[in-house]
């Protein structure tokens, strides 16, 4: 058992920090109030981390990563941290979208789309959520329907979608046959977000900002092509994404900036707040629980870099993160009053957040859901969806409610 | 980085479990409740699996293994709630080492003599100066002080593992309040040892007394080792309830999965599904603090009292909760004499309070952070 760095990584270590520490003026602002301006600053950030090889580490060589392994994209992330320096702008598209496009698209679809996301010439977002589609992800209505001469025709809505105002493309998961039961009528469909018949709106927030959109399809054309992996398949190309949301979060969760060193300083300020027995107590709990957290994050890292891939369990350290940075939250306010909760302020901004990242990525309880069936093996909730055409589903769905 | 056990470490382990297999220690915890004599000694084990000197060096005739190495055996010894006097003994040894106290360590390495550590609280904001557990209430006691002759005055109350231990390692204060550390017999002239339990029969504690006993101050060990023979403790006891939890969680699940009601095995119901996967998060918790509190003893020294109080704090929490909900699944029959579950229940009520307790971790886990922001 060893957490130290190996000669390999430590050299890898020094070679990014160097880099960075010399471009460190380039980087881009993360915050402004000319979104436009912060966006296309960022996108040139992220070309320069992509030509330096600081972006897609993990990706394979020829499609122009690193082909480095987990613990070499930990380190530039902690490096990145480290020096105070924003990390790329598409994390959804590289850490998540891409991978899936590697694993399951085609070879025109790696040629035509990793490049230019790795660099951020195109931006993506990812449409999976519908507003009676999330933890139950499978339930998604958006239809893609097939036309005689081979394209589609999409309607439907989508939710939660981040970044989709400035994004190129998104991958979309539709349904494509509805008379099969509901995991298996779906497809995976690349679309472009400038398409007639795509309108975005923006999904204003507890914070008064709008971080992410609704986005509606209103009868718009998709090429033959725009099918990404299987006809049918779009249950497993989900799963793949959604394996790639759990370790991007997993190895970036330093990025979010819930750590106890931080929310420790907030308090020590107050020189009253630091001596309470109370304050102290309630900031040795949650800081036990974020501790946990960053270790419980290299342990995953470890597992992968021994080729293992992390399992749901991982998502503890979501659930774990959140509640003890919920409970951050609430002790800074109640150490600074009123004035914590002040709009423009860092931990007014945190407070609102949380509430929803609680259920972002799957709720609270559906992730303990399914920990306690893949981990503890304990029996399944009964279900009333299994083997059932999903047209018929949703009149089963009422029944119960009207008798 | 890699975190997986090596081949040792699995061996370590799996000979523990195995060492630990030969004696009936659950049922003995429950009936050393009426009959302490009920009680196995695992000493000989201890000695013959070479875990005495798990924590002294090679040179000294130990193991020379690593904090982590001695937290599997903790955990062990915890899953199965037996008696081993480890606790004690461990960072008494790990003292003598360090101090290079020739025959003594030896001695305790090889196991013919059971040392027994009597901590003190190292000072921090809440007291000044180095503090032992009261007899009773919150209020926070000197540790015993040693003269120029290395005499000792003053008494220690619940250190684990004090009766019948051969010899003591105590920390103590000199007159001018800097600390030592100081070895003496386990019993004799100006020694009073009085052996108590309370709730949980497998823990061995004693309230400790000292009126002019001799001793010997050890070598180049200050104020920095003996806050670290501290932290270890704290680090070896969040081991042990870590492994009372691993039981708890599986005991707790198996039976979710056989227990029928309304037709289904209780298992599914969210309500308990929930409180089983609540355990688990507790668990992973202090699993990675005490990777985290094993790697910062050897190699992220500043970090270590804050890994080793952070790894306690959730091995406690834990413990409480795992022997709660696992009472609580089982439902009436785990409130019963006859179920394990009221013995892992004992063990989360008595161990949360020794050691300066969870609260005590809890605030220096606060400590520490605040003092380095």
């Amino acid at each position: 058992m060893d957490l130290n760095d190996t000669p390999e990584q430590a050299g890898y270590r020094t070679k990014v920090r160097a880099w960075l520490q010399e471009h460190a003026a380039e980087a881009a602002e993360t915050h402004g109030d000319d979104e436009a301006a912060v966006v296309s600053g960022r996108r040139v950030w992220q070309d320069k981390l992509a030509q330096a090889g600081l972006a897609g580490v993990t990706w394979p060589v020829e499609y122009g990563g690193q082909g480095l392994g987990p613990i070499e994209q930990v380190i530039v992330n902690q490096e990145l941290a480290r020096a105070g320096l924003p990390g790329i702008l598409d994390v959804i598209g590289v850490g998540m979208l891409g991978p899936t496009i590697i694993a399951h698209g085609s070879d025109e679809q790696k040629t035509r789309y990793l490049g230019p996301m790795l660099h951020a010439d195109e931006v993506w977002c990812q449409l999976f959520s519908e507003p009676a589609a999330g933890s139950d992800l499978a339930a998604v209505q958006a239809r893609a329907t097939r036309q005689e001469d081979g394209s589609w025709r999409l309607s439907g809505q989508k939710v939660w979608t981040t970044n989709a105002h400035f994004a190129a493309h998104g991958l979309l998961l539709a349904r494509t046959d509805a008379d099969v039961p509901k995991h298996k009528g779906l497809t995976m469909f690349i679309v472009p977000m400038d398409a007639d018949g795509v309108t975005i709106r923006g999904l204003r927030q507890i914070s008064g900002e709008a971080e992410f959109n609704e986005v509606f399809f209103d009868d718009v054309a998709l090429d033959p092509d725009a099918v990404c992996g299987p006809l049918g398949g779009g249950w497993g190309t989900a799963m793949t994404t959604l394996m790639f949301e759990r370790l991007t979060i997993g190895l970036g969760s330093e990025f979010l900036g819930y750590r106890p060193d931080r929310f420790a300083r907030a308090i020590a300020l107050d020189d009253h707040a630091r001596r309470d027995p109370e304050v102290r107590r309630r900031l040795g709990e949650l800081s036990t629980e974020l501790l946990a957290v960053k270790f419980t994050g290299y342990r995953t890292l470890s597992a992968l870099a021994q080729g293992q891939i992390p399992g749901p369990e991982s998502g503890l350290a979501k659930v774990t993160t959140v509640r003890a940075a919920i409970r951050a939250g609430d002790l800074i306010a109640d150490v600074l009053g009123p004035d914590a909760l002040e709009d423009e302020a860092d931990w007014a901004y945190m407070i609102s957040f949380l509430p929803g990242l609680k259920s972002a990525g799957g709720t609270e309880e559906i992730l303990r859901n399914t920990i306690g069936e893949r981990v503890l093996g304990l029996p399944p909730e009964p279900r009333l969806d299994k083997g059932i055409p999903f047209s018929e589903l949703r009149a089963k769905e009422r029944a119960p409610a009207s008798s | 980085m890699n975190l997986e056990l090596t081949d040792e470490q699995t061996f370590l382990r799996e000979a523990a479990r195995d060492a630990f297999s030969r004696t009936k220690t659950i049922a003995a915890a429950r009936d050393a409740l009426e009959d302490r004599a009920a009680l196995p000694d695992l000493w000989p084990t201890a000695r013959e699996a070479g875990w005495t000197g798990l924590l002294v060096g090679e040179k000294h005739g130990g193991a020379g293994l690593g904090v982590f190495d001695a937290a599997l055996v903790m955990m062990e010894a915890g899953r199965v709630l037996a008696g081993v006097p480890l606790l004690g003994h461990l960072p008494a040894s790990a003292l003598a080492d360090l101090a290079g106290a020739g025959e003594i360590v030896g001695e305790l390495a090889e196991g013919e003599r059971r040392g027994c550590f009597i901590p003190a609280r190292p000072p921090g904001d809440v007291a000044a100066g180095w503090t032992v557990e009261p007899r009773s209430g919150s209020a926070r006691v000197a540790a015993p002080t040693v003269d120029d002759a290395g005499c000792l005055f003053g008494s220690a109350a619940w250190v684990p593992d004090a009766p019948g231990a051969d010899g003591f390692v105590v920390a103590a204060t000199r007159a001018d309040g800097t600390p030592a550390a100081v070895a003496t017999a386990g019993s004799g002239e100006g020694i009073g040892v009085e052996d108590v339990m309370r709730y949980d029969a497998t823990r061995s504690l004693g309230h400790v007394t000292f009126d002019g006993a001799g001793g010997a101050v050890l070598d180049g060990i200050g104020a920095d080792e003996l806050a670290r023979a501290w932290y270890l403790q704290q680090v070896l006891l969040a081991a042990e309830s870590l492994g009372a939890v691993d039981t708890a969680l599986a005991v707790s699940v198996q039976y979710a999965k056989e227990r029928f009601t309304f037709g289904r095995a209780i298992g599914s119901y969210q309500a308990v599904k929930h409180s089983l996967v609540e355990v688990l998060r507790l668990r992973e918790n202090a699993y990675s603090l005490l990777v985290y509190a094993g790697w910062a003893y050897e190699d992220g020294r500043d970090e270590f009292a804050l890994a080793a109080s952070a790894a306690r704090v959730a091995a406690g929490h834990a413990l409480d909760d795992a022997s709660r909900t696992m009472i609580s699944v089982h439902g009436g029959i785990g409130a019963t004499w006859e179920h394990d579950a009221p013995l892992f229940f004992r063990r989360a009520q008595l161990s949360r309070r020794l050691l300066g307790g969870i609260g005590d971790a809890t605030d220096r886990v606060a400590g520490e952070l605040l003092n380095a922001a």
